[in-house]
């Protein structure tokens, strides 16, 4: 094994057993990206010198850490999933009295927005539940807020159009400086909550989950074990939606689920 | 200390190209045989929206196999693999690919930067870098750090490129093995694979 290597797993072992946080399991290629750009800007001579400044100084820590939790999404990303819940999930969840809806991994929020909207304009937002969870407390927080950036609306509002939006996506939020803040109805049956995806277990049966580009972050034995996590917090034919590159395929939970839509990623458990 | 018997020299091939790739790929890429024998993984800047064609495109174009790549797909000799729209591709040390939707570099994701800079140390020195045509420098930083690792750097002529600024680009930051117009690329691989 090459020194660096060698340094980065004594760094996310550190960080391990000094913070309670593991990276052990998170797939190498994007981790070690990040740790060598935080170098880069930090102007550090090695990733050693980085594990002594994790150790020794919280702050510098909590900074690597906000490193390692940025990802990027947006509102309706990929608007033909939304289309695809539409019309082959919402028949199904109409079907229950009380829909458990899980966003797990929601970031600061935009994906469980984009859905509070979708069961809104199907009629059925007043008696579900999303919960929404991340284990970043700070992505949380702004996703209570509701808070994002004007310059991303058009980007959202064309997202939105193409994903079958009935409504004009503006009735969503208010302009307010350079934010738009998002309508306070689609809050209430949000439940947004730290949760860690690694170590944390099921809290609900749910009748949906959307993991969508999380499991890309990870090795396979993490993949596998928080598939598990999905089979075991979902009710019987409940669903399983995952992003657009990710797949149950070569899994050892393939058979557990049918396919609803191949293409979207969208699964239903036997 | 484990002792590594490398059989070849070359082990993998990485390209980046941007506006103009397409024909550039075709060119590149077409008179490889199926034989062929080291991974290729592409980058090709692509609308975010659009529509996975790439791979399938170019599977009809050439003797290889060219798939899209999948998240922890094992990298294997004889294919090609190309970046999805609005995904990076990163390359693990277990010699499979990686997805991510972390930020664009570059404005771009998927990003050359992301892909070449993600070969660990110890292959990138057994990878062949190949930049083609485009109009922005997403790809110098990664031919540097393909480069410094002791890997073989090529760049399109930006003579002959439809867009001269991502080679030229390169060119600028980096002592380059090859500069190469299209239809010489196929060949020097072909001999290079043999080494």
């Amino acid at each position: 094994m090459d020194n660096e290597a060698i340094e980065i797993n004594l760094l996310l072992e550190a960080i391990y057993q000094k913070y309670g946080y593991d990276f052990k399991e998170y797939a190498d290629a994007s981790m070690r990206r990040k740790i060598l750009h935080r170098l880069e800007l930090f102007k550090l001579s090695n990733i050693s010198e980085m594990t002594h400044r994790v150790l020794h100084e919280q702050e510098f820590f909590e900074i690597l850490l906000q490193d390692f939790y940025t990802s990027v999404t947006e509102m309706f990303r990929d608007p033909s999933y939304y289309q695809a819940l539409r019309k082959a999930v919402i028949p199904i969840l109409k079907t229950y009295s009380h829909p458990r809806i899980w966003v797990a991994g929601c970031a600061s929020g935009e994906e469980a927005y984009s859905l509070a909207i979708l069961l809104k304009e199907e009629g059925l937002y007043d008696r579900s539940q999303i919960y929404a969870t991340d284990l970043d407390k700070n992505a949380i927080k702004k996703a209570r807020d509701g808070l994002y950036s004007a310059e991303l609306l058009r980007k959202y509002t064309s997202n939105y159009q193409k994903a079958g939006g009935v409504e004009s996506f503006s009735d969503y939020y208010v302009a307010q400086n350079q934010n738009a803040v998002m309508d306070p109805s689609l809050k209430q049956k949000i439940l947004f909550s730290t949760h860690n995806l690694v170590s944390d277990d099921s809290f609900n049966e749910m009748h949906l989950i959307s993991c969508r580009n999380v499991l890309i972050y990870f090795k396979k034995a993490l993949q596998e074990r928080v598939l598990g996590l999905f089979h075991r917090s979902l009710c019987r034919q409940g669903i399983l939606c995952l992003g657009a590159k990710e797949s149950l395929h070569f899994t050892s939970h393939d058979d557990a689920f049918e396919t609803l839509m191949n293409h979207e990623k969208i699964y239903r458990k036997k | 200390m484990k002792k590594s018997i490398e059989k070849n020299k070359w082990g993998m091939v990485v390209v980046g190209c941007s506006s103009g790739g397409l024909g550039a790929l075709k060119e590149v890429l077409f008179p490889l045989p199926s034989s062929f024998p080291l991974p290729i993984i592409i980058v090709q800047h692509l609308h975010p929206e659009g529509e996975s064609y790439l791979a399938s495109y170019l599977d009809g174009h050439c003797q290889l196999s060219v798939k899209e790549a999948e998240d922890k797909e094992k990298i294997d000799p004889g294919f090609v693999y190309t970046a999805p729209p609005n995904y990076h591709v990163l390359i693990e040390k277990e010699r499979t690919l990686s997805l991510s939707v972390d930020a664009p570099v570059v404005y771009s994701r998927p990003s050359i930067d992301v892909l070449f800079e993600s070969v660990p140390p110890f292959m990138a020195k057994h990878t062949i870098a190949i930049l083609l045509t485009g109009a922005n420098n997403d790809g110098t930083k990664g031919m540097l750090y393909i480069h410094r690792h002791g890997g073989l750097t090529i760049v399109q002529n930006p003579e002959n490129a439809e867009s001269s600024l991502m080679p030229q680009s390169a060119i600028n930051a980096v002592q380059v093995d090859h500069l190469l117009d299209l239809e010489e690329m196929a060949p020097l691989l072909i001999q290079l694979s043999r080494d």
